[in-house]
């Protein structure tokens, strides 16, 4: 556990975590991602996380509306947002108060004093003013009045008061970049970018940038304020940039389709936290993508049903709520074994549940949540880079079995951004999609020959025909088909091979084996996770390792079908750990699958583990 | 898109090798031999045509087509059409569905894709019951409906198809009966139509609906309670001795006797299939009062939904590079090399 001892910066230290807390009206998301581009552009690997209410723009100055944005930025290998902050930046009281409880013992305050009214301090439910009353003893505190200074930075370009204090982000953002030595050059080129049809706000915005940077250069503190620089870290050659998960897979279904030379076509209907892969890909058009903002979740995916019958690669993503009403589509997909993909961005549930607070608690839903016997794969990214890699791997799973692909992400990789070595498409190996073009089955009595719609390749897959290919004409449908003409069939034994052949199509899709990715192949304790856990449980298995502890990262991505060697790999270990942001679902998958005595570790408050968290967990399971 | 090209194809070539499992006596017998020898007369192509369907009776219809055919899930075949139209511009599609699977479980995609004007023929088969699931009322039921689930008779305001479609959007609303020799006419004028073409067929269902549009589909009679519209023709039914004229004050339709065959004398008005606020008022007209309106009540064509994603994307992607490689290094970029690190 974390000691209570002040922790104060160093000058020079390994890893830092800056937490930026205001008003979900005071632009911290953006603060938060202009200060992560600066930050990878200074070479720092990088983890973030944003965490913001549900509410649009809730009432100023409430606890509940206080929208904050977390970013872990270091010399070395970063894999998480951080547990604690060093530096929290409370531009309002509320702020203050949320986001108070996890700040480092020492860390830094920076308040905005002007925002510390009677009347915020009321809204906050502080009796005092905790700038004033002392009870900020245990950190240190910096409290002066940005609304002030920022008002007086950008007088010359004559904005109104509100105006004017719209670019008090940017001030803060200019004494954040001051104070981790930062260039100020690409943020007042992308501002200029941002505003170029305003140039009188994109000019105050980088005075205010400007004033920030030069009240931590000039100004005579003594005390907190200092200079304090992280070193790059050392990382592969190469071209770099940062992605968020939407991002990489919206970029990696781009480049899924393009390996499957298919033109794509994703249905989307909007819903947090999914929306972005949409909005993402409405603007990639010239990739050849088609996408289709339906009337509801269930026309977002029968609608890229009815594209990949006709020829493209269908996508649909949705979240939690949306993907239950998607359920029987995916089984129409199943049973016409039709190539789709269906992105799940995961959040809290049950129900609406928290629209904008991560949980991996739509896994039974995957696995499991369909009606009748519909088995279909399931794959798990586990950052925001390797969203990219999982997106094409469902997209081949697809085309090369014919068959719907569950990818499950969720609200805190959808959300996050890492720094990510951009790949070169030409490394990866392409899976053109085949469309029968003649008639693939015997001879009849006539001596013509006919067509098989339901005649399977080695892999299992039956052949994708598209309408409008002359000779091949054929029905489909949900209604059980016999196991090669396709037509409908109601006969027990058929309906008994069907099953056969639809589970052992899935279960024999070629899945790599799985490594462990961090320690030795067997010992006393895996720590098995999948999705978006891998970031704490990294650090917090290298931790115990550095403490001497035998224990191993097994991280899942394949997890339906599961790798063909992850039993005897689970069995090597006296013991297995299973952390995961729901009430043991995946722990429950892995028993069912392998009779492995899985022990669960599980939280659902909406967010990430801590790596303290998972260190305690890990050295309580060796005790 | 590209135009179809005609071929030529006999009603035989339209047929299954699948045994047709309706009940004996059903109305959708008559609407599939019509719909077949409807094909050959358009010069189609079977392997350009494709029949997507939900759930229900009329939704086994794919399955006696000789075409490319998708039965897909209750209430769904407009979304599953629209992706396949958006997919590919010239499949020639055609949707079935009935009063259950497109006014009640599917009410919402069947607003969605008249709306948006998808480039299709969508046949409704009306027949006021659940038939598949053995004889419950359904959203067209009349008030009244006995049925199993509703013993003492059903309580609720019916449907009007066709008023629906017309008040979703549609720009073309046809209408017709299972056994009406007009009704390949219907069809072929909603083939003509560049866009979302609602066709409502009321259609017998003889085991738990008999008969029930007989006051008008039986043929005694039929001249008095059928009114078969014809753009450019006035509005006369019974043998041309009646016929419907504009109540000005009122602002609705009011029958009028024709005295001499001088419709003009009568005030009867001509039917232009492009007037909607005519249209709107043919799909109000109750039935009893007035004849029923049959034949193309509206046929207004305006841009399709297809044509607009087409057009959109190729303005979309003028002068962009599709050079994927490019497209992943987009935005602010860093190079390193050894240790040292380089904005670029």
């Amino acid at each position: 556990m974390a000691t209570q001892a002040k922790q104060p910066l160093t000058e020079n230290p390994e890893a830092v975590v800056v937490r930026f807390a205001g008003d979900s009206g005071d632009g911290m998301q953006l603060t938060g991602g202009q200060f992560t581009l600066s930050t990878a552009l200074a070479g720092n690997d990088l983890a973030t996380f944003p965490d913001f209410p549900a509410e649009i723009r809730a009432p100023q100055g409430t606890l509940f509306g206080v929208s904050a944005f977390q970013i872990n930025f270091g010399s070395r290998e970063i894999n998480t947002a951080g547990d604690a902050p060093d530096v929290l930046v409370a531009m309002n009281p509320a702020a203050l108060k949320v986001n108070l409880a996890s700040l480092k013992p020492g860390g830094l305050i920076i308040a905005d004093t002007g925002e510390f009214s009677k009347r915020n301090l009321d809204k906050a439910k502080y009796g005092t003013n905790p700038l004033e009353d002392g009870s900020l003893a245990k950190w240190d505190v910096l409290a002066f009045d940005i609304s002030a200074l920022t008002i007086e930075a950008v007088k010359p370009f004559g904005l109104g008061n509100k105006d004017a204090l719209r670019c008090k982000n940017m001030w803060t953002l200019g004494l954040a970049l001051w104070m981790f030595d930062r260039d100020r050059g690409p943020l007042q080129e992308w501002l200029r970018q941002k505003f170029r049809t305003k140039p009188d706000i994109a000019d105050a915005n980088i005075a205010a940038l400007d004033a920030g940077h030069a009240y931590g250069e000039t100004a005579e503190l003594s005390g907190p304020l200092r200079q304090v620089h992280v070193d790059p870290v050392a990382s592969d050659p190469g071209l770099y940039r940062t992605i968020t998960g939407a991002e990489a897979v919206s970029l990696g279904l781009v480049a899924g389709a393009q390996l499957a030379e298919l033109p794509m076509f994703f249905g989307g209907y909007p819903i947090t936290p999914a929306s972005a892969i949409l909005h993402h890909l409405a603007r990639l058009k010239e990739f050849g993508v088609t996408t289709f903002q339906a009337e509801d979740e269930i026309a977002a995916i029968c609608a890229a049903i009815g594209a990949s019958y006709a020829g493209s690669l269908g996508v649909t993503s949705s979240s939690g709520p949306g993907i239950a009403l998607k359920g029987e589509a995916m089984g129409l997909a199943i049973m016409t074994e039709l190539p789709l993909v269906i992105v799940n961005s995961q959040r809290g549930g049950p129900s609406t549940g928290l629209p904008t607070k991560t949980e991996q608690s739509d896994l039974y839903q995957a696995v499991y949540g369909r009606n009748g016997d519909a088995p279909m794969p399931v794959i798990a990214c586990r950052s925001p880079g390797d969203a990219f890699e999982v997106a094409i791997e469902a997209c081949r799973i697809a085309v090369e079995y014919m068959t719907p692909v569950m990818l499950l992400t969720d609200g805190y990789i959808a959300n996050a951004a890492e720094p990510w070595k951009v790949p070169d498409p030409a490394n990866y190996t392409p899976f053109p999609a085949k469309f029968l073009t003649e008639k693939n089955g015997p001879a009849n009595d006539d001596g013509e020959a006919t067509l098989l719609p339901y005649k399977r390749d080695e892999k299992g897959a039956r052949p994708w025909i598209k309408p409008g290919t002359p000779d091949l004409m054929h029905r489909i449908g949900g209604i059980e088909k016999d196991a090669l003409t396709g037509n409908i069939s109601y006969d027990p034994a058929n309906h008994q091979h069907m099953t056969d052949l639809r589970k052992g199509k899935i279960d024999n899709i070629a899945v790599p084996d799985q490594e462990v990715c961090l320690g030795e192949t067997s010992g006393k304790l895996a720590v098995v996770g999948w999705g978006s856990t891998y970031g704490p449980i990294h650090q917090a298995v290298g931790r115990a390792r550095r403490k001497g502890l035998d224990v191993s990262h097994i991280h899942v991505r394949h997890i339906s079908p599961m790798p063909a060697n992850l039993g005897d790999l689970l069995r090597g270990f006296d013991k297995v750990l299973v952390p995961e942001m729901n009430t043991g679902q995946f722990k429950t998958v892995l028993r069912d699958q392998f009779l492995v005595d899985a022990q669960p570790l599980t939280k659902t408050s909406g967010q990430p583990f801590t790596i303290a968290e998972l260190e305690a967990a890990i050295e309580g399971a060796l005790a | 898109m590209n135009a179809p090209v005609k071929i030529e194809t006999t009603l035989k070539d339209w047929e299954t090798d699948q045994e047709v499992r309706w009940c004996p006596g059903c109305g959708d017998y008559a609407i599939l031999k019509a719909v077949q020898r409807t094909l050959p007369q358009l010069g189609a192509n079977p392997a350009n045509t494709c029949f997507i369907s939900g759930i229900g009776c009329s939704s086994r219809f794919p399955y006696y087509m000789e075409t490319y055919g998708f039965h897909t899930i209750h209430g769904r075949a407009p979304a599953f059409a629209t992706g396949a139209k958006l997919a590919n511009p010239d499949l020639d599609i055609w949707l079935v569905t009935g009063d259950g699977d497109g006014l009640s479980i599917g009410g919402n995609h069947l607003m969605h894709v008249l709306r948006r004007n998808v480039n299709m023929q969508i046949m409704l088969f009306n027949n006021e019951i659940y038939g598949l699931t053995k004889g419950q009322y359904s959203p067209t039921s009349r008030e009244g409906t006995k049925s199993p689930s509703t013993p003492l008779g059903s309580y609720d305001h019916p449907a009007r198809p066709a008023a629906f479609a017309l008040g979703a959007g549609a720009r073309f609303v046809g209408r017709g009966f299972d056994v009406s020799k007009n009704l390949p006419e219907v069809l072929k004028a909603a083939h003509a139509h560049q866009g979302a073409a609602f066709i409502e067929i009321f259609q017998n269902c003889i085991v738990y609906n008999k008969d029930v549009f007989d006051d008008f589909a039986a043929p005694k009679g039929a001249e008095d309670r059928q009114l078969w519209l014809e753009n450019g023709k006035p509005m006369l039914f019974a043998k041309e001795t009646k016929g419907l004229t504009l109540d000005r004050d009122a602002l609705c339709l009011k029958v009028v006797d024709v005295v001499d065959g001088d419709w003009e004398a009568a005030g009867v008005i001509v039917h232009d299939v492009t007037n909607r606020s005519i249209a709107h008022m043919l799909v109000e007209m109750p039935f009893g009062p007035f004849p029923m309106a049959l034949g193309v009540l509206y046929d207004d064509p305006r841009p399709t939904f297809e044509t607009a994603a087409i057009e959109e994307r190729a303005r979309a992607s003028e002068g962009k590079d599709t050079n994927l490689a490019k497209l992943l290094a987009k935005g602010q970029t860093w190079t390193v090399s050894g240790t040292a690190q380089d904005p670029v």
